[in-house]
């Protein structure tokens, strides 16, 4: 007579966090490359230590000058992400939402929307000037599409049911739209709000290097026309923050709107 | 109110675009304070018969008319549906309080009762929760709430327990029959479940498979208040029988057919 024991086959299956590996891993880069030139293995034109920008990096922020790049950075980011996430989502629900709207706006942002924004740079810079304007709106359009085309997809995903439901309970046209396709369509725009700020911190930096005398992108242009590889690294530095930054309040913002996600 | 629906024919174009009469000369009437139950085979054309009374599906011909004294502020149907249908983004006590804000009642009026109806379907303590963190009898006993609370002349339930297991079910039979027993509202109840129909109304109205047309209508003569003893009642089990002979062959053919779409899936 046979007899078998039956084990779990999907033990390999199992992922653990490894919590440890992933710290150890960032750090031991870092620890890597401080080591490769302190023995001068690589030359810091090429590649600055870790601790001399982190070193470099502390001693603008006591001269201030950190201070002034970043709030110029910030200034452009806010209000160009601002600006193109509000149009964005409204002209995603009332083409999600409304068949006149969507018949004059789906064909448009479709023939608009492949058009890299950074080419549209040189002819805002035309029509608007230099200055601060055609940095936001270059900003405003990077992140205007991404928001408008997910929210339009958001809306069209609301389900049905509920919408009937909704109707059935005496909600009108703007109760509807207020209290079940917003509402639906919200973790669309969330991912869109995320790709936005991604193609927002990419603009942002292309604007700042044409013409301008402050910001992020600014301090990394001229670093590198100076050679000055540890200020070029702390603007680098900075960027990757902000990008970290953003998507992190953003996924914090997403769970205080949108609790009834969580199990 | 008294619920008079005339001559009502209902004719949709399926993916083909052929015409298919789902509904065809149906006439009924449900009184105040009665239960009236509607059964027939899948695709017989009763969750449609059921939107066109709640005023979301259109008719093709013939009309609904409500009569009799109207309570200021209430709405003249509301529907407990099949799938629930409640929003996710809100909690219990926010779904249920979804009809009374379109009615335009006051925050703190809303408030007190939407309580008053969670509890007297069970949810007294639920009040925070979302769907997701309640079982499928929760939701639909929320969805009950919802549709109580906004006090209709009558209440649709479309298959509303089909969705839950049978221990769950039988409870919320009897739930719903005694909150019926004190609010006297009248149903509109659609299953196919013939046992179900009969535990539950006042009358069955039976309808035959497409085009939908009412076979016949069944009094049943069961004392109330109802309840398990009653499953077992020979005058239920006749009626069942009664009825299973009426739309056997219909069930039969309907068994054959490929899946119809229901009257809101578009």
């Amino acid at each position: 007579m046979e007899r078998v024991t039956v084990h779990d086959r999907t033990a390999f299956l199992i992922r653990p966090e490894h919590r440890v590996v992933r710290v150890l891993a960032v750090l031991g880069l870092l620890a890597l490359w401080e080591v490769c030139t302190r023995l001068g293995w690589v030359p810091a034109l090429f590649l600055p230590s870790p601790l001399g920008v982190i070193g470099e990096l502390i001693d603008m922020t006591r001269s201030g000058q950190i201070l002034v790049h970043v709030a110029a950075s910030l200034r452009r980011l806010v209000l160009g992400f601002i600006i193109g996430a509000g149009a964005g989502m409204t002209v995603g629900v009332a083409v999600g939402f409304f068949a006149l709207a969507e018949a004059v706006g789906q064909p448009l942002i479709a023939a608009t929307f492949p058009i890299p924004k950074i080419a549209l740079l040189p002819l805002l810079i035309l029509w608007l000037g230099i200055g601060e304007a055609s940095k936001v709106t270059v900003i405003v359009l990077g992140v205007f599409f991404p928001m408008a085309i997910n929210t339009y997809a958001g809306v069209r995903q609301a389900d049905p049911l509920l919408i009937r439901a909704a109707v059935a309970f005496g909600a009108g046209r703007w109760s509807v739209i207020r209290k079940v396709v917003i509402p639906s369509a919200l973790p669309m725009v969330f991912a869109g709000l995320k790709l936005g700020a991604g193609t927002a911190l990419l603009l942002l930096v292309a604007a700042e290097m044409i013409g301008a005398e402050s910001g992020i992108g600014f301090l990394v242009l001229q670093a590198g026309n100076l050679m000055e590889t540890t200020r070029l690294m702390v603007g680098i530095v900075l960027l990757s923050l902000l990008g970290v930054l953003s998507h992190w309040g953003l996924t914090r913002l997403e769970r205080l709107v949108l609790p009834w996600r969580q199990t | 109110m008294r619920v008079i629906v005339e001559r009502l024919g209902k004719v949709y174009r399926d993916r083909l675009g052929h015409a298919v009469t789902a509904l065809d000369a149906i006439d009924l009437e449900v009184e105040p304070e009665e239960f009236v139950a509607v059964l027939g085979p899948s695709g017989c054309g009763k969750s449609t018969l059921l939107g066109i009374i709640g005023g979301l599906v259109p008719a093709t011909s013939g009309r609904i008319v409500f009569e009799g004294e109207r309570r200021p502020g209430a709405p003249l149907s509301a529907t407990v549906f099949q799938e629930f249908a409640l929003f996710p983004w809100r909690t219990a006590q926010a779904n249920v309080e979804f009809g009374l804000e379109e009615l335009g009642v006051p925050a703190a009026e809303r408030a007190r009762r939407a309580r008053g109806y969670l509890e007297m379907t069970g949810l007294a303590g639920f009040e925070r929760k979302f769907p997701h963190q309640l079982s499928g009898g929760m939701r639909q006993r929320v969805g009950l709430a919802r549709a109580l609370a906004v006090e209709p002349a009558v209440l649709l339930m479309d298959e509303p327990f089909s969705a839950l297991d049978a221990q769950t079910r039988q409870l919320l039979m009897e739930e719903l029959l005694a909150i019926w027993g004190r609010t006297r509202q009248s149903i509109v109840y659609v299953t196919h479940n013939i046992q179900e129909a009969v535990f539950m109304a006042d009358r069955v109205v039976v309808l035959s498979r497409r085009p939908g047309r009412i076979l016949d209508v069944v009094d049943i003569g069961l004392a109330r208040p109802r309840g398990e003893a009653q499953l077992a009642d020979p005058a239920l089990v006749r009626a069942v029988e009664r009825i299973w002979r009426l739309i056997k062959s219909e069930a039969q053919a309907a068994l054959t057919e490929e899946q119809t779409r229901r009257p809101w899936s578009e």
